[in-house]
């Protein structure tokens, strides 16, 4: 795939697209999410998910690394269903969930190299560079447990900095991290985007970058029947998400 | 964060990237799983420690006769052996799909068999193993005949990976009930039934003086069995609990 230019602001459409979301419908406990929601996700894009708490992002973003296949319509990966080129998607995903699984009894070197050794050891720096670039310098051996939480959040994000993984799925990057990580992250997705990767994230900050894509999925529930929407109103006010 | 170090994702469609080692991904499990075992010494104890008590209890609650407890240990070191085995069980994969490493080993590009079979082995080492190595001693506090102690600890050794890979595909189910303790020994207790038989029985066959070849093999033969099977069923159950 071709890199994208990195001067403009504009959405890169270069090339077939990465991932593709067909007419997707996703209900969850008898709740409709969303429904005929289509998405292309070229390399160089950068989609940020949005929708108040209960609309379906995380629900999203499962549907999108695989751990749930509760949908109907189609994901395609190079213009594959992700049916038969799921462990080559794999291969190229790197996911960073909420609960990041990181272990507390482990210290960051550990844990990152639990990782590195899940991918083969396929990484583009040492995990000690990974973890200076996000600050935990000095922390390599310190059990997680000691760590506070944005602490813990960055060693997570330590891997965006690891792997060579072209798409990036993550829920609610900017948890617990304080200004200048916000920063130095937007910086880092952009730099993924312009190298040719895409990110597709969740979060409720205003994101600086302009070329960024917004999708808010209560856009995708207006499109059923009303019938449903007075359905899903009721469970507005629950934090289930 | 400075950017310097920063390598922009030039190596992205190397041909490397296709071929994820599974040896290593299974390494990497087995040894992070064994460091968590090793930082959680005192749960790993645990299960050692009901076997150690309750055997010592036996002689107490029920006579201190050589005679009456030689009768009754193979049986009783197994039964033990078995429920400490059960107890350690619901761990398995519940601290994994707490703080979301399940979800991401669901989402590396290993083949969820091989890990399982990584943190399956991580568990017998850590419980299976220590307990085989123990019956002896439990042994001589239950006068076990002197016949009974290699077939106990064969019998054991094969017993305890069976109960292990067995076991893990009842954790795999219930890993997302918040209370699947109870659950998890219904489901698993049946399939740990024959095991149990043939496990007795091969210490109290070699105590009567006759061979144990039969229930060794019938042991292997479950072994082989769950190594091939287990594995696959629990991946497939972890899918399910972490889709649900």
């Amino acid at each position: 795939m071709s890199q994208t230019a990195t001067a403009e602001p504009a959405i890169p459409r270069v090339g077939k697209p990465l991932l593709e979301l067909r007419n997707l419908h996703c209900e969850r406990d008898e709740r409709l999410l969303f429904s005929g929601l289509n998405l292309s996700l070229y390399s160089g894009s950068i989609v940020q998910v949005e929708g108040p708490n209960g609309s379906g992002k995380t629900s999203l973003l499962r549907l999108l690394t695989t751990t749930s296949v509760d949908y109907q319509g189609e994901i395609l990966w190079r213009g594959v269903p992700l049916a038969q080129s799921r462990l080559d998607y794999l291969n190229h995903l790197l996911f960073v969930g909420h609960l990041p699984g990181i272990k507390k009894a482990l210290s960051p070197r550990e844990n990152l190299a639990w990782f590195s050794g899940l991918n083969s050891g396929h990484q583009r720096c040492s995990v000690e560079s990974a973890l200076s670039e996000v600050g935990l310098f000095g922390f390599e051996d310190v059990p997680c447990f000691h760590l506070s939480a944005g602490q813990l959040r960055r060693v997570a994000l330590a891997r965006l900095f690891l792997t060579p993984a072209q798409v990036w799925v993550l829920d609610e990057p900017f948890t617990a991290i304080d200004k200048q990580g916000v920063a130095n992250l937007e910086r880092l997705m952009g730099e993924h985007a312009a190298g040719g990767g895409c990110v597709v994230l969740t979060t409720h900050q205003e994101l600086a970058m302009p070329q960024v894509q917004k999708l808010n999925l209560m856009d995708f529930r207006e499109l059923c029947n009303a019938h449903e929407v007075e359905d899903s109103h009721e469970f507005e006010g629950n934090l289930y998400e | 964060m400075s950017s310097n170090a920063y390598k922009p994702p030039e190596t992205l469609h190397s041909p490397v990237m296709m071929q994820p080692s599974m040896y290593q991904g299974f390494m990497a499990t087995v040894k992070r799983d064994s460091l968590i075992a090793i930082r959680h010494r005192g749960e790993m104890a645990n299960p050692l420690m009901f076997f150690l008590m309750v055997i010592t209890m036996v002689p107490l609650g029920i006579s201190p006769e050589a005679a009456v407890l030689a009768s009754l240990a193979p049986g009783m070191i197994w039964v033990v052996a078995l429920l400490a085995t059960l107890l350690s069980l619901d761990s398995l994969f519940r601290g994994d799909f707490e703080d979301g490493a399940l979800e991401q080993l669901l989402v590396s590009p290993q083949p969820l068999y091989f890990q399982v079979l990584a943190k399956v082995l991580v568990h017998w080492l850590t419980t299976g193993l220590p307990l085989t190595l123990m019956a002896p001693v439990l042994g001589v506090m239950l006068s076990l005949p002197e016949a009974g102690y290699w077939p106990l600890m064969a019998s054991l050794f094969l017993g305890t990976a069976c109960l292990s890979l067995v076991g893990s595909i009842g954790a795999a189910l219930t890993v997302a009930l918040r209370k699947g303790g109870l659950l998890l020994s219904l489901i698993i207790m049946p399939l740990y039934v024959p095991i149990l038989i043939f496990g007795a029985s091969a210490v109290s066959s070699a105590i009567d003086g006759f061979p144990i070849v039969g229930q060794l093999a019938m042991l292997g033969a479950f072994l082989a069995a769950a190594v091939v099977l287990a594995p696959l069923a629990a991946a497939g159950a972890l899918r399910i609990s972490v889709n649900g």
